[in-house]
């Protein structure tokens, strides 16, 4: 028998995923660690402290703290592993303070400069410590649109997630996979997909549903639709919610980028075509925007004017 | 097939493009028998309504026989064979606007919705031939054309009037109308319209039908304002007289109860500084639209009179006369015409003999002629009122 956590994901934050600095930090903290331990007397006396026995020890410690360091941010990279070698290097200060204060003058142009090259480390791994951990704003969409239908019926046909991909256009493909659990795709920038898990975490038929994403989406993301009787006989209005983790950094700003200067327009979109599913049975498509869902995407659009037989190919495809 | 495109601003041309197919599966084609020019055209002619694109094909005032209907069309509805009238703007019939017979305003059929509400604040319908702030549609000068939602908009043709008699039915007919129809005319009312080009000739006829005791023609093209007069209307050329006097001594000082704007974003003034402080707000784009006619329209009116705007608007005006219109208690009606809601009245009124849409149809030209035609309507040369074309 097996138990289920041999397909876990792995939870590497993707601030510190594919990310240069954190590499570097990482291959920086090994080959410092291996020439502490490797020849401990060596580096001291680089560092113009006597080769004393006391202090090849510390070094070697030091060295051995370097190594961890190295695999924690090679291995299995992670913002604490930055913080660690702010840790690290607040030590390495001490010490070195220590060392100037009781320093008999031998060499002590070189304990300055390491002591001033270690500041220059420190400030460096603090940048990306602060960097790599500041959470993104969390970005939050808003759009409501009204739609001739019950609200029962309404919450029927947005509740079938497979039919979001239908309108919504971002999302590739949507699979329900348990009870309360999804499997979602979207389309990224640089046509990289991204995938995640979604629970349901709120559904009162008729009313409302709510979702967020399971550990390890690539952008951690929740979901609320409201459905509330419109004053009048008009209908239901749809109210929905949408929350977006961001990253920080260059990744943060590419998913921003990809939802354009107004993300909000994106879900505006997504709902008038909702409606038009819901209403027409379909996304209209004209000669200038003809594929549908992915209208706001065509600019320069085509001419309104019949398209050939090889652009309608391309398009309804 | 050939189709009359789109060049750039003052240019348009015949030129060949692909057939149109289905592309969702409530479409129908029809393969137009004719399909006219309208002053609508004129606005996208002269570069005044933005998002036209090179090669975009334009008219929206067509009809013809369906030859292929997309899978989703409703039989009982609509047929391969029929002969139908398609209105200009499309509908969906089932969103609130559309049940509520403001079909223009639908808010399903335009899919470039997002334009369209950055610009006027709400989108509008889609429109056939009419720039991609309303869909970027193909329009019908042309052989054949795409009919979207095919089982909801077009009205069938089954009796033998001819094409000339029905096909103003897409557009100016009900325009004219819905103009008047605005004015909520009651007995006695005096009713003035500023344009007497084809809209402006309809509302005027309108007028009339719906118990306008008298019905005044504002115009400044002499051969224009003969027509109207030939349907016993009184005129008024605005070049060389003063409106506002003319109108004061027509209804006894009280001015016109109701006034209708069928004019619309292109209007002349007879007073060249006045046209031409507009004229030069408008090139540098601090104003879009010159609304000289609408200006002298709200002024005009009687107090608590009612100004309907059937003249096409595209963006912003200047010297709006706002106290006019407050302190006077008038009340200001528009809309692009919700043609669906008014088809088949106005069909059945044809039927009657109570309007004669072919009254002002001046040029019958084939479709290769479309850039000719365009030239004359626009510059009012050979008395050209309305011009048809047969593909
Ligand atoms: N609301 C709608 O659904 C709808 C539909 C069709 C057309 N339209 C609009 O109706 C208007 C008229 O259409 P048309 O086909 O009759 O066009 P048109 O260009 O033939 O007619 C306009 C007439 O207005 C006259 N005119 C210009 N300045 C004037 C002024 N200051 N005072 C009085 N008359 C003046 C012109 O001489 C011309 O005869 C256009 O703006 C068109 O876009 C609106
Ligand atoms: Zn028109
Ligand atoms: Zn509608």
């Amino acid at each position: 028998m097996t138990t289920g956590i041999a397909q876990k994901r792995s939870t590497t934050p993707a601030a510190v995923r594919d990310d240069s600095l954190t590499r570097g930090l990482g291959w920086a903290s090994a080959a410092l660690g291996a020439s502490q331990l490797v020849r401990p007397g060596a580096f001291a006396r680089g560092l113009g402290v006597a080769d004393a026995p006391r202090h090849r020890l510390v070094i070697a410690i030091v060295g051995a703290r370097e190594m961890v360091a190295a695999a924690g941010l090679l291995g299995r990279p992670h913002p604490a592993w930055l913080w660690a070698r702010v840790g690290g290097d607040a030590m390495d200060l001490t010490l070195l303070g220590r060392a100037l204060k009781n320093h008999d003058g031998r060499g002590l142009r070189r304990t300055v400069l390491a002591t001033a090259a270690t500041v220059g480390i420190t400030l460096t791994d603090l940048y990306a410590a602060i960097t790599r951990t500041r959470k993104g704003k969390p970005m939050e969409l808003r759009s409501s649109t009204t739609v001739a239908g019950r609200p029962d019926e309404v919450y029927g046909f947005w509740s079938r997630l497979d039919q979001l991909p239908m309108f919504m256009a971002h999302l590739e493909d949507v699979r329900v996979t348990g009870e309360r659990r999804s499997h979602w795709r979207a389309a990224a920038p640089f046509s990289r997909d991204v995938e995640w898990d979604a629970e349901t975490t709120d559904d009162v038929p008729g009313q409302r549903i709510a979702w967020r994403s399971l550990d390890g989406a690539d952008i951690p993301n929740s979901g609320q639709v409201r459905f509330v009787p419109a004053p009048g006989g008009r209908g239901t209005e749809v109210h929905v919610t949408l929350t977006y983790d961001l990253p920080g950094g260059a990744a943060g700003k590419a998913v921003a980028k990809y939802f354009g200067e107004e993300p909000s327009q994106h879900l505006d979109d997504d709902l008038r075509r909702f409606k038009q599913v819901f209403e027409t049975g379909e996304v209209i498509r004209s000669d200038g925007a003809p594929r549908g869902k992915r209208a706001r995407a065509e600019f320069p659009q085509h001419p309104a004017r019949p398209l050939s037989h090889e652009e309608r190919k391309e398009v309804l495809t | 097939m050939k189709a009359n495109c789109w060049v750039s601003p003052n240019k348009v041309e015949v030129n060949e493009v692909p057939d149109p197919t289905i592309l969702n599966s409530r479409d129908a084609i029809v393969q137009i028998t004719s399909t006219a020019i309208c002053g609508s055209d004129l606005h996208l002619l002269d570069g005044y309504v933005p998002t036209m694109q090179k090669g975009d094909v334009m008219g929206h005032e067509f009809m013809g026989e369906v030859v292929e209907v997309g899978p989703g069309v409703d039989h009982d509805k609509l047929r391969v064979g029929d002969r139908v009238v398609v209105p200009f703007p499309i509908g969906c019939g089932a969103c609130y606007a559309c049940q509520n017979q403001l079909w223009s305003c639908c808010e399903n059929t335009n899919p470039n919705a997002g334009m369209a509400e950055k610009m006027f604040g709400h989108p509008v319908a889609g429109i056939y031939g009419y720039s991609h702030l309303t869909g970027g549609f193909a329009g019908g000068q042309a052989e054949y054309a795409r009919v979207v939602l095919a089982d909801v908009n077009p009205l069938k043709i089954e009796s033998d009037l001819t094409d000339e008699q029905v096909l103003f039915l897409s557009d100016i007919l009900p325009t004219g109308y819905m103009g008047a129809d605005m004015c909520e005319i009651t007995d006695g009312d005096v009713v003035a319209v500023w344009g007497a080009g084809p809209v402006g000739q309809f509302a005027m006829d309108s007028a009339r039908v719906l118990g306008a005791a008298n019905v005044i023609a504002v115009d400044g093209v002499p051969y224009r304002l003969e027509m109207a007069a030939s349907q016993g209307y009184q005129t008024i050329n605005y070049s060389d007289t003063d409106v506002r006097s003319a109108l004061l001594e027509l209804t006894g000082g009280r001015g016109p109860d109701k006034c209708i704007d069928a004019v619309g974003l292109e209007a002349t003034h007879g007073a060249a500084h006045v046209d031409l402080y507009d004229r030069a707000k408008q090139a540098v784009r601090s104003e879009t639209d010159r609304p000289h006619a609408l200006r002298q329209a709200i002024t005009s009116c009687r107090s608590g009179g009612i100004v309907s705007v059937i003249g096409v608007y595209g963006g912003l005006i200047d010297k709006f006369p706002a106290g006019s219109w407050m302190n006077r208690a008038l009340t200001l009606k528009t809309g692009q015409c919700h043609v669906q809601r008014y088809m088949r009245p106005l069909l059945e009124r044809i039927e009657r003999g109570e309007l004669d849409p072919t009254r002002v149809i001046t040029h019958r030209l084939p479709l290769a002629e479309a850039p000719h035609g365009y030239d004359i309507f626009k510059n009012k040369q050979d008395r050209c009122e309305k011009v048809v074309l047969t593909p």
